[in-house]
């Protein structure tokens, strides 16, 4: 079985955690992975993406083909729109609602919105909000993997958890509580 | 070889991979300067020597030029050494890179380069196997991390056994994509064992003609080498093909996926350089046409071409049949085998392009800020920049840049078009750069007193790969009076927004000074000194 999956977002949102944390997650369900990202200049507030892919089979290339990918996870909906047409018929797209408007030209964000929700399968959801309702401001990116963890049909939701940990673990015991908390509440989103 | 028991598998970027092939191939030292997408691989060697305590070298290099000469001088005592840079790195580093060929190597020196098609991060996509050709060495291309890893043992082997540098090429796809790579124990360094008793190494035209022709004898060699390459692979067929494919590094992995049951032609896997010619004209000997997967520039497409006397038919980037310019990616190839883009959804309407911008609160910003009001008053302003974050300036909202072409030729361009009458001329070049190769054009405008106001915008770091050490910190008012720049007109500021005035008097008094400038203004980059704050706080608890 593979799962394709696009990462995107802003620079500076966190997009390249989660594709960290599903990565070593992968490793530990023996899986094969390819996680191909673009650095450097788009670290500057630009739009980054990352192309992750897992298998229980060898996995050829880097790169996912148009109309291949199961899942779209995004920080921001214009950036989960930006890779729409690599989505697979029956593909998810989980994003937050939250624009980011560092652009003068940023298209009306209802517009936006709408545009999304006109695909069949979206998970969409204030991440803002939820996070600082629960006192978890900075793991939006968490929470959105942890909406995700249903369609990571090939990594157990365990595995993710012992994941953060390993990753967290040198910054303190708060922020891998934090994100741990902040995975459980993604689960949580329909 | 023996798996390390507690790290058999790693989830390594291509670059890591690289790093830690070359690390478990008992390298004593790496020698570069950062560049997109090239510079994980020192950083992943300075990361192993912080935890593992280990003593290679790994300071970064003031440019690529030396590090490619201290790489030489490594290799001269007989330790192997690893050079690292991206493709443009490679014209700065040119000349002792040609040069090491005629030398030769001691211990083994591979030659690292990361070539960036597509320009994710880069001015132009130059290729580096034509580097390699020129070089007349061996040039290897990986298609996959695992391969990456692998082969840096294999390249310290064959570089030790030929006597001659070895060329590895990779691209930003594999460089800055994740694998999961199976780790062999590390081999000992080299002992100290420096060249003696010979002149080989001192290129008076007599020996270098001698050691050129030595070079050129082992060319059979090392062609017989590539042929045999366990890099390369080709399975020849009993009967007749349509069409037969070659796919050089990785573009091998984007034919594979177009064919998941197994490619139906003859395909000849091009990782090791010079190109198989004998394979090759099997290969046209047993298909109509060839088509060649190639990242970056027509290389192989080019070379088979002439080769081939056969009425076989060659398609590429130069038929047509591919993109000209660009990398490649599994879109494409489907294309061009005439398979078809796969079913998926339409393009989204509501897409904009989001640019990088400069950092909110970065000095950077005030710089230009300050340029932008004083340069209202001329307009004949020329503004000439350099390569680093601050070529954003360019964009909006400051689009204060009149070039940017390569390290350093902010202060050179503006010297020459000083001279040709343009005033007033304004360079400006952070201090990486300006240490990089900024300080010999300055000693040029230096010495003619040419009328340009050069600013160096001073952030203590090397910032737009992500915040290495700069090697002129703290030494940049000593570099430009050492290098001749008078006190009187060599002025220190703090780009903030609060000094606005005082920032745009200096620059108006020194346009109007009719001699050489320099302006330096100093704040730390506001990425480094977060990370610098957080790990201070770190360090307390």
């Amino acid at each position: 079985m593979k799962t394709d999956i696009i990462l995107a977002g802003v620079g500076g949102q966190g997009i390249l955690s989660i594709a960290t944390v599903i990565g070593q997650a992968a490793l530990k369900e023996d899986l094969y992975i390819k996680q191909a990202e673009v650095h450097g200049m788009s670290q500057r507030g630009g739009d980054v993406q990352s192309n992750l892919r897992l298998s229980d089979k060898p996995i050829a290339s880097d790169l996912i083909a148009l109309g291949q990918a199961d899942i779209i996870i995004a920080m921001e909906p214009m950036e989960a729109l930006r890779y729409r047409h690599y989505l697979s018929k029956d593909g998810w797209i989980i994003t937050t609602s939250n624009a980011f408007v560092n652009i003068g030209n940023y298209p009306d964000q209802q517009a936006v919105l709408d545009e999304l929700r006109e695909m069949k399968n979206v998970i969409m959801f204030d991440g803002e909000k939820l996070a600082q309702e629960n006192g978890v401001s900075r793991s939006v990116n968490m929470i959105l993997l942890g909406a995700a963890s249903k369609a990571l049909g090939s990594i157990s939701f365990e595995k993710l958890q012992d994941s953060v940990r390993t990753i967290f673990g040198r910054k303190g015991e708060k922020v891998v509580e934090d994100n741990l908390k902040a995975l459980e509440l993604g689960r949580q989103c329909e | 070889m023996k798996l390390k028991t507690d790290m058999e598998k790693r989830l390594l970027l291509g670059d890591e991979a690289i790093a830690r092939g070359a690390i478990d191939a008992g390298l004593s030292g790496v020698y570069a300067y950062p560049g997109t997408p090239s510079t994980e691989i020192t950083e992943y060697i300075q990361d192993y020597c912080r935890q593992e305590g280990k003593t290679l070298h790994n300071r970064w290099c003031t440019n690529e030029k030396t590090a490619m000469e201290a790489a030489l001088g490594m290799s001269f005592a007989g330790k192997r050494a690893l050079v690292c840079m991206k493709h443009v790195g490679m014209n700065v580093a040119a000349d002792p890179f040609i040069n090491s060929s005629i030398t030769g190597v001691n211990g083994g020196l591979v030659v690292l380069v990361a070539d960036d098609p597509s320009m994710h991060s880069s001015q132009d996509e130059q290729d580096t196997r034509f580097y390699g050709k020129f070089a007349l060495i061996p040039v290897l291309e990986p298609s996959s991390q695992q391969e990456a890893y692998n082969m840096m043992a294999y390249a310290y082997d064959l570089s030790e056994s030929l006597k001659l540098p070895v060329l590895m090429r990779t691209v930003t796809r594999l460089a800055h994509s994740r694998g999961v790579v199976e780790i062999h124990e590390t081999r000992a360094e080299n002992s100290l064992n420096p060249v003696g008793g010979s002149r080989d190494w001192v290129l008076l035209p007599a020996i270098a003609k001698r050691r050129y022709a030595s070079l050129l004898e082992r060319q059979p060699e090392i062609l017989r080498l590539a042929t045999e390459s366990p890099f390369n692979s080709f399975k020849a067929e009993a009967r007749r093909f349509e069409m037969g494919i070659i796919a050089c590094g990785n573009t091998f992995n984007y034919v594979n996926e177009c064919y998941p049951e197994g490619v139906p032609c003859p395909i000849l896997k091009i990782s090791q350089y010079p190109i198989p010619v004998e394979t090759i004209r099997t290969l046209a000997e047993q298909c109509d046409s060839i088509m060649v997967f190639e990242d970056g520039q027509p290389f192989v497409e080019e070379q088979v071409k002439g080769i081939l006397e056969s009425a076989c038919s060659i398609k590429g980037r130069l038929s047509g049949d591919l993109p000209r310019q660009g990398e490649l990616n599994p879109d494409i190839v489907r294309g061009a085998l005439g398979m078809g883009t796969l079913p998926h959804p339409e393009v989204a309407k509501n897409v904009v392009a989001r640019p990088p911008a400069l950092c909110q609160g970065c000095g950077h910003r005030s710089v230009y800020e300050a340029i932008n009001i004083v340069l209202k008053d001329y307009k004949d302003a020329k503004v000439f920049g350099d390569i680093g974050c601050y070529t954003l300036g360019a964009l909006p909202p400051f689009q204060a840049l009149d070039s940017t072409v390569d390290m350093g030729a902010s202060i050179t361009m503006a010297k020459g078009a000083s001279d040709a009458g343009v005033f007033p001329a304004v360079a400006i070049i952070g201090d990486s750069t300006f240490t990089h190769s900024g300080m010999t054009g300055l000693l040029d405008a230096v010495n003619e007193n040419a009328p340009i106001t050069v600013i160096i915008s001073d952030n203590l770091t090397t910032g737009m790969t992500g915040g290495q050490d700069s090697a002129g910190t703290n030494k940049f008012e000593a570099i430009c009076r050492g290098l001749g720049v008078g006190d009187e007109h060599l002025k220190v500021v703090v780009p903030l927004p609060q000094n606005m005035d005082e920032i745009t008097r200096i620059l108006r008094e020194e346009i109007e000074y009719r001699g050489l400038s320099v302006i330096i203004p100093r704040r730390e980059c506001i990425q480094t000194l977060k990370r610098h704050a957080k790990a201070r706080a770190a360090q307390k608890e």
